[in-house]
């Protein structure tokens, strides 16, 4: 089994076949989640290093925990506790670390592009955490790793994204993803938050969330940001909230048997109803679970020696 | 490439020694009180499920058994970036106090064994291990023994010793392959 | 200097010429261009074979940026002059966007000062429309002009004022002082860093959309109409500012554009690598609008090629995409991608000088693009046979910053007379 790549920065390149290969070997590694001594001796030895320009406690903690588990060293760099406030560029601060020898830079960056950049500037392997507005890869795969293992397949399964999909890496990637393994996908959210020219990526648009989730086999809520708000993009939660919450009042247009997930951190009351976050339909927490075994499968495939 | 197969154990030979191995370890353990067997993936998982049959119809009582991969914790992982392929471990009941009986098909340098007994110790703290093999084929690099043995079978390091299960090969027998590599 | 250039291929579109001729200089002037001239009498004087060569009027850049006073890290007049003389300029016109703003005739005059220094070329200062390029309270323009500024511009950004833009044409109309654009939205084009469309959306980053080009071009040709003055659109890159500027043309509207060699030989698709270098203002459009600059430059819509020359930096520009500066040198290149278009029938040769030289000239209202005799000695020499890849080292100007690094062009200006005298020699070194 062969990942011939150095790094992970999107799925748009991912093959189908690379994808599964992914998929699968994270389903091996749910397992060791859930036993006593909840470590394999695999990484030993080998530095990851989470480069964190933009906060996160959940995907940061997932990709520390994968790293633990397979018994590497991890060390976590947010931006806001380092260098880089006393002004270090990016390129410095990735030439830096490259000189102490590490084996994997998972890096987090609100600049799309900035994996790119390091990918090309030094030699270890980089994981792309979600840069800007582009992608975020682990999200994507462990979105796909969840929907496979509730429903077996995800070929000719219908997805719904609702939410501000101009501004969302997770909307790109998954998009990428679910397209490339033969399910098909419809984008709903306000007009001012759809981007350019987005059905060139083969879904269909829609801009009310009746609309768009009408017999889905899965609906993937995102987040909304706040700041968005203050730039017109809409006028104020509550009108977001009233057009584009997921709720008892319209889950029912979905299949009976529908799989509700939302990337997190969710807010309640705005994208899903409390009901809804913690009822039968979410697999919210098996998103997390599966992103722990999703990122150990990254760091398993991308490391090793060269032959 | 030259390929000469020698067989040198046919299903009845097989059946006969896995017979005799579940004496043994009936035997040796003297009954069936905390025994389990565990079978190492993938040709010791139906070895393991045979004697635990035949174990069953001996004593009437059906010992444990659960399945090890033992992949991460090889030690030439970081060999090359080829990974080899991750299959599931299940083994759904506690270790703490029990007698293991670790399963394999082939025993030739020992370190799949050790590897198994890492991840068996992760697991919890087993009163013993033992080792039951269908073939012994020597060259061990790493002081490792099996307890109870189908057949010893002295080979070259030239020679590749194949197990086929009905299960997985839709035959039973142990066949020894000399070929000459390009 | 005295010179008799020999059997080269002469375009001059002011005379429509475009014959093999010889042409002699004496005392930094053209004497006469002729067949079978002798050579001149006067000491020193030399003589040129430039046979299977062009020889053109000086190429004259209508849109540089020197960087000089304020930013000398980026390029220097010094520096930038070297670039433009290699890339067989005779004459630049350099904006005021520099620190301090040129919008006061000491910046103009210290800009003047340092470009005689070197002499490698004639710079020709464009000053502010605005103090400090705010878009409020309008420069001195008389002033400026007495100094030395051919025209006015705050390029690198628009003035947003609708009030100020009016009165600031009708000033400088009655100055006889062009006034060159800097069309764009800001508010339309906040945050954005490159051309919205399905690249920047499959990119993920921020999108500049082409309307806030195109709306202030149509705000700019009614405000030349009303006031009953000329304009100039600078750096014109998508296909609605191309429709406008037709049609008001047709009315009669006293516009001229320029547009930049980027616009016509890049598209979005080009910065799917997120190379920084490709990263500039206006910035690369989708395949329709390269087209219509290219039909633009055809019909004669767009009047000149400028090459909106802008040094960074590398640590200006190796930072993420989103936070590197904007812009690319361009004064080294902007010829053999000019010939690219000759190449594929979109330019005469004589279009593409006449949009090098004779119309930036014209523009400006500056000496040269001609080579009329008793016109001073300004011309380029060209060998549109020689093959060339842009090498990073053999850049003259300070900033490497473009992202037609190791391409393989063909054509080059192998020698520039300036006056005259010759500020570049790639045939006889």
């Amino acid at each position: 089994m062969i990942l011939e790549r150095k790094d992970i920065l999107g799925i748009k390149e991912l093959s189908k076949d690379e994808i599964l290969l992914i998929l699968d070997t994270a389903d091996s590694f749910i397992e060791i989640s859930t036993r006593e001594i909840k470590k394999v001796p695999t990484l030993r030895g080998k530095t990851v290093i989470n480069l964190f320009y933009e906060a996160s406690t959940r995907t940061r903690t997932s990709f520390e925990i994968a790293g633990k588990r397979l018994s590497a060293d991890t060390i976590n760099i947010s931006a806001s506790t380092s260098s880089v406030v006393k002004g270090e560029t990016l390129l410095d601060t990735a030439r830096n670390l490259e000189a102490m020898n590490p084996d994997v830079i998972v890096i987090r960056h609100s600049a799309a592009g900035a994996p790119h950049m390091l990918a090309g500037m030094v030699r270890q392997s980089i994981i792309n955490a979600g840069d800007g507005a582009h992608e975020h890869p682990t999200q994507a795969l462990l979105d796909m790793m969840t929907i496979r293992a509730k429903k077996g397949r995800l070929e000719n399964l219908n997805v719904a994204i609702v939410g501000d999909i101009a501004h969302s890496r997770v909307a790109r990637s998954n998009i990428y993803g679910l397209k490339k393994m033969g399910a098909q996908v419809a984008v709903a959210g306000p007009a001012t938050m759809i981007p350019r020219d987005i059905e060139q990526m083969g879904v269909s648009v829609h801009s009310s969330l009746d609309e768009a989730i009408k017999e889905v086999d899965v609906i993937m809520m995102l987040r909304i940001q706040i700041e968005r708000q203050h730039q017109n993009i809409f006028p104020s939660l509550r009108e977001y909230a009233q057009r584009f919450c997921l709720s008892k009042k319209n889950i029912s247009l979905a299949k009976k048997d529908v799989l509700v997930m939302h990337p997190g951190p969710i807010n309640r009351g705005v994208e899903i109803s409390p009901d809804i976050a913690d009822g039968p339909y979410s697999v919210i927490l098996d998103q997390v679970t599966n992103g722990v075994a999703v990122r150990m499968a990254l760091l398993y495939l991308l490391t090793g020696g060269k032959a | 490439m030259k390929n000469k197969n020698r067989v040198v154990m046919d299903a009845e030979g097989i059946d006969r020694s896995l017979t005799r191995i579940a004496y043994e370890i009936l035997e040796k353990n003297k009954g069936l009180d905390d025994l389990v067997l565990i079978g190492i993936r993938t040709g010791g998982i139906y070895l393991a499920n045979r004697l635990q049959r035949k174990i069953a119809a001996i004593e009437g009582i059906e010992a444990p058994s659960g399945i090890l991969d033992v992949t991460l914790y090889r030690d030439d992982l970081q060999k090359t970036n080829k990974k080899p392929r991750i299959g599931k471990t299940d083994i759904a009941f506690s270790l703490d106090d029990r007698k293991v009986v670790l399963v394999d098909d082939v025993l030739f340098t020992g370190r799949t064994i050790r590897a198994a007994m890492d991840a068996l110790i992760d697991f919890g703290r087993p009163r013993l291990i033992q080792l039951a093999v269908l073939i012994d084929r020597g060259h061990r690099e790493l002081p490792i023994r099996a307890d109870f043995v189908g057949k010893n079978l002295p080979s070259s390091l030239w020679e590749d010793v194949s197990v086929k299960l009905t299960e997985k090969d839709g035959v039973d027998e142990v066949v020894i392959e000399m070929d000459s590599e390009e | 200097m005295n010179w008799l250039i020999k059997g080269a291929r002469i375009i001059d579109p002011s005379q429509h010429i475009d014959d093999r001729m010889d042409v002699l200089i004496e005392n930094g002037k053209i004497v006469k261009l002729g067949e079978k001239l002798s050579p001149s009498s006067k000491k020193g004087a030399g003589i040129i074979e430039a046979a299977g060569l062009v020889v053109t009027p000086g190429l004259i850049d209508m849109h540089t940026h020197l960087r000089e006073p304020g930013f000398e890290y980026k390029e220097t007049i010094q520096t930038g002059s070297e670039a433009a003389c290699a890339g067989g300029f005779t004459a630049i016109a350099c904006m005021p966007n520099t620190n301090p703003v040129n919008d006061t005739r000491s910046v103009t005059e210290f800009i003047l000062r340092k470009a005689a220094e070197t002499n490698l070329v004639n710079v020709y200062p464009i000053a502010a429309i605005t103090m400090q390029s705010l878009g409020n309270a309008l420069a001195e323009f008389w002033d400026l002009k007495e100094a030395g500024a051919i025209a006015l511009s705050d390029d690198g950004k628009p003035v947003m004022d609708s009030a100020v833009m009016r009165r600031a044409l009708e000033y400088a109309h009655s100055l006889g002082l062009p006034i060159i654009s800097h069309c764009e939205d800001t508010c339309l084009s906040s945050g954005g860093a490159m051309h919205e469309g399905f690249v920047a959306t499959e990119l993920g980053l921020p999108g500049i959309p082409g309307i806030a080009e195109d709306i202030m071009v149509a705000r700019d040709l009614l405000l030349a109409e009303y006031t009953r003055s000329s304009i100039h659109i600078a750096h014109v890159s998508t296909a609605w500012s191309v429709r406008l500027i037709r049609d008001a043309k047709k009315r009669g509207i006293k516009v001229t554009a320029e547009t930049a060699p980027h616009y016509f030989t890049l598209t979005d698709d080009d910065l799917r690598t997120y190379d920084v270098n490709a990263k500039v203002y206006p910035p690369l459009r989708g395949k329709t609008d390269v087209e219509a600059i290219k039909e633009g430059l055809r019909d004669g819509t767009i009047d000149a090629i400028a090459s909106d020359h802008a040094p960074h930096a590398q640590t200006d520009k190796e930072v993420e995409f989103e936070y590197a500066a904007s812009g690319m040198i361009g004064l080294e290149t902007s010829l053999a991608l000019g010939l690219r278009l000759v190449a594929a029938d979109v330019l005469t040769l004589n279009q593409l000088i006449e949009k090098m030289s004779t119309n930036p000239a014209g523009i400006l209202r500056i000496p040269g693009g001609t080579l009329r005799s008793g016109g001073p000695a300004d011309l380029t020499i060209i060998d549109l046979q020689r093959l060339w890849t842009v090498d990073r080292k053999a850049i003259r100007s300070r900033s490497k910053n473009t992202p037609f690094l190791g391409w393989g062009l063909t054509g080059k200006a192998v020698m520039t007379i300036k006056g005259g005298v010759v500020t570049y020699d790639e045939l006889h070194n």
